[in-house]
């Protein structure tokens, strides 16, 4: 059912083939070992979660595909070629785009402007047309509007887009990271628990988000949460991670029945 | 002696209006400058954290460079030209080889690293084109120098036209660079970098590529505000000293703000010319220009600890 030429969701989506692998990914940071030989990949099109107890190495892993880490060993595999080791920013001009956890806005910029500077990835004109703008500097600003306009849009973010972003409550922060992350019209979004510390309504409302970007632009999305229920309504295929190794990868209902899966959620009796 | 500090002074400026103007208009011209120092200091604060103390220096480089290179024979404006490509090679060297390195490091050590740019600069500016004063090109690049009478209340008024060459192009300065902040997408990397170091690098902001280009900016600022200030002084290592009356216009203003970098710096102008002038002279024997505005910051810094424009750190203990 499933191979490298993509596969069929149980809801009936067609998922394209793999879009990153990771190929026996470790990670040190001195004598701590944050990821242990983990492979996985992640196909075109797919929802694709990472979860884990506390400490597992969620996140680090999030940082080795995102470049802010490189690994210690171990290779990413982009668009069928091996990527070579990169700055973030550059990583970002490849098509990936994230959010963090502890979100990281520009605060004294209005949500307009965060969201415009996900555009940066798309420029061309050099620095000096910027600086006189010139034709073609214009001309991309207008396009880059265009887009951003259309992403502020879809999050439902139209009636706040010209308050500084330090003026927000946490949840329209988080949405405006999304709407900042998704402006790049990435082909890879990362997101770093797009949930942690919302109410009910809040993670309602950011699941739909997900689904909708998803199913709206075919987005590529690799999530981390902590929230077990969303994590299982949301994504096609679920990588468990606990101490660092990965101890379950497949469908959410395959993971759920994992005994692994289980004793690292719920402990074991030793 | 209280008529003399609250009374006495308005008195005079009411009786004599057009010599007030002269005075607030002589305030305006220094406090324009004294902007635009003020708004290099604050580009590179924001987009990297570092007090630059090396923008003084940074002025007399320029400047002697433009003045150096035409010396050789080189013609005014192709000078002016080859004195910015330098300033984009010292922006373009001083990334590489001081910031690079030190990045992450204690904000007291860039700040210090800043230092020693400021040193090298005076050493290397003395080799090549020697410590003695120099004159301003400032006909060989045509500005005007003769001047304007005005008559207002049938009083006089003189317009020095390099004075008023100096408010236009620093103005029209000042607002590209707005421009370009607020409506370009450099701009935008330029402002976000000064927000947030990670979400800069991944919506793909090169730090690299935005620190040079915001010293290459506080060069081009440099140079303008070398040429202005060269013209009404000379060209002499002591220009320096211009660049230390920014301080107390970025504590006025708070490092942060750029509105508060151009507000603060007309402040100190107009506040130093007109109180030595009403206050200083008649009654503390004049001069006091030169210390006027550390104290007005001091001042300030008492009830309002992070300027007049900046932001408010609320650190938790």
């Amino acid at each position: 059912m499933r191979d490298t030429e993509g596969y069929v969701t149980a809801d009936g989506r067609q998922i394209g083939g793999v879009l990153m692998e990771m190929k026996n990914i470790t990670l040190k940071f001195g004598g701590v070992t944050a990821i242990q030989d983990i492979s996985f990949d992640i196909h075109e099109g797919e929802i694709r979660a990472i979860i884990g107890p506390n400490g597992a190495g969620k996140s680090s892993m999030l940082n080795v595909i995102s470049g802010f880490y490189t690994p210690t060993v171990g290779e990413v595999w982009y668009k069928g070629a091996k990527r070579p080791q990169m700055k973030p920013y550059e990583v970002a001009r490849m098509g990936v785009a994230r959010t963090f956890q502890n979100i990281a806005l520009f605060e004294g910029m209005t949500v307009l402007d965060n969201v415009m500077t996900g555009r940066l990835t798309h420029m061309k004109s050099g620095i000096a047309a910027q600086a006189l703008w010139w034709g073609s500097a214009q001309r991309e600003e207008i396009e880059n509007r265009e887009v951003v306009e259309k992403v502020i849009d879809f999050l439902e973010i139209q009636n706040i887009r010209k308050t500084p972003v330090g003026r927000l409550p946490y949840g329209l922060k988080k949405r405006v990271e999304l709407a900042r992350a998704l402006a790049a019209e990435p082909s890879l979004l990362l997101l770093d628990e797009p949930m942690a510390g919302m109410n009910v309504e809040e993670k309602e409302d950011m699941s739909r988000f997900i689904l909708d970007v998803n199913d709206e632009f075919g987005t590529t999305i690799a999530l981390i949460e902590h929230d077990m229920g969303v994590v299982m309504d949301l994504s096609d295929r679920v990588v468990v991670m606990d101490y660092g190794k990965k101890i379950g990868d497949g469908t959410p209902d395959e993971v759920r029945n994992n005994q692994d899966v289980i004793d690292a959620y719920l402990g074991v009796a030793h | 002696m209280l008529n003399d500090i609250f009374i006495a002074p308005f008195a005079d400026m009411i009786a004599a209006p057009d010599f007030l103007m002269q005075v607030l208009w002589e305030g305006l011209v220094s406090g324009v400058l004294y902007a635009l120092i003020a708004l290099g200091f604050v580009l590179i604060f924001r987009s990297s954290r570092i007090f630059n103390f090396a923008q003084g220096i940074m002025v007399v480089f320029a400047a002697l460079t433009l003045v150096g290179l035409h010396s050789f024979g080189i013609p005014a404006w192709i000078s002016v030209a080859l004195t910015l490509g330098v300033m984009f090679v010292l922006a373009v060297s001083i990334e590489r080889v001081v910031l690079r390195p030190l990045v992450g490091q204690p904000d007291i050590i860039l700040f210090m690293a800043t230092i020693g740019i400021t040193l090298f600069l005076i050493g290397g500016g003395e080799i090549i084109f020697g410590g003695e004063n120099k004159v301003m090109i400032t006909e060989e690049l045509g500005i005007p120098t003769g001047d304007t009478v005005l008559e207002p209340f049938g009083g006089l008024l003189i317009l020095q036209h390099l004075d008023i060459t100096v408010v236009v192009v620093a103005c029209a300065l000042v607002a590209a660079l707005l421009a370009f902040l607020n409506y370009t997408q450099m701009g935008r990397a330029i402002r976000a970098l000064g927000d947030d170091h990670q979400a800069a690098l991944s919506v793909g902001i090169s730090l690299q590529t935005v620190w040079v280009l915001v010293w290459f900016i506080a060069g081009i600022i440099a140079l303008v505000t070398g040429i202005a200030w060269g013209a009404r002084a000379g060209v002499s290592f002591a220009l320096e000293v211009i660049a230390y009356k920014a301080l107390p216009v970025l504590m006025l203003g708070g490092l942060e703000s750029i509105t508060g970098a151009i507000i603060g710096g007309l402040m100190i102008g107009l506040l130093e010319k007109l109180f030595e002038i009403y206050w200083g002279q008649p009654l503390l024997g004049g001069n006091t220009e030169t210390w006027f505005a550390f104290v007005l910051a001091l001042i300030v810094l008492l009830f309002r600890p992070q300027g007049l424009f900046g932001e408010r750190i609320i650190e938790r203990v």
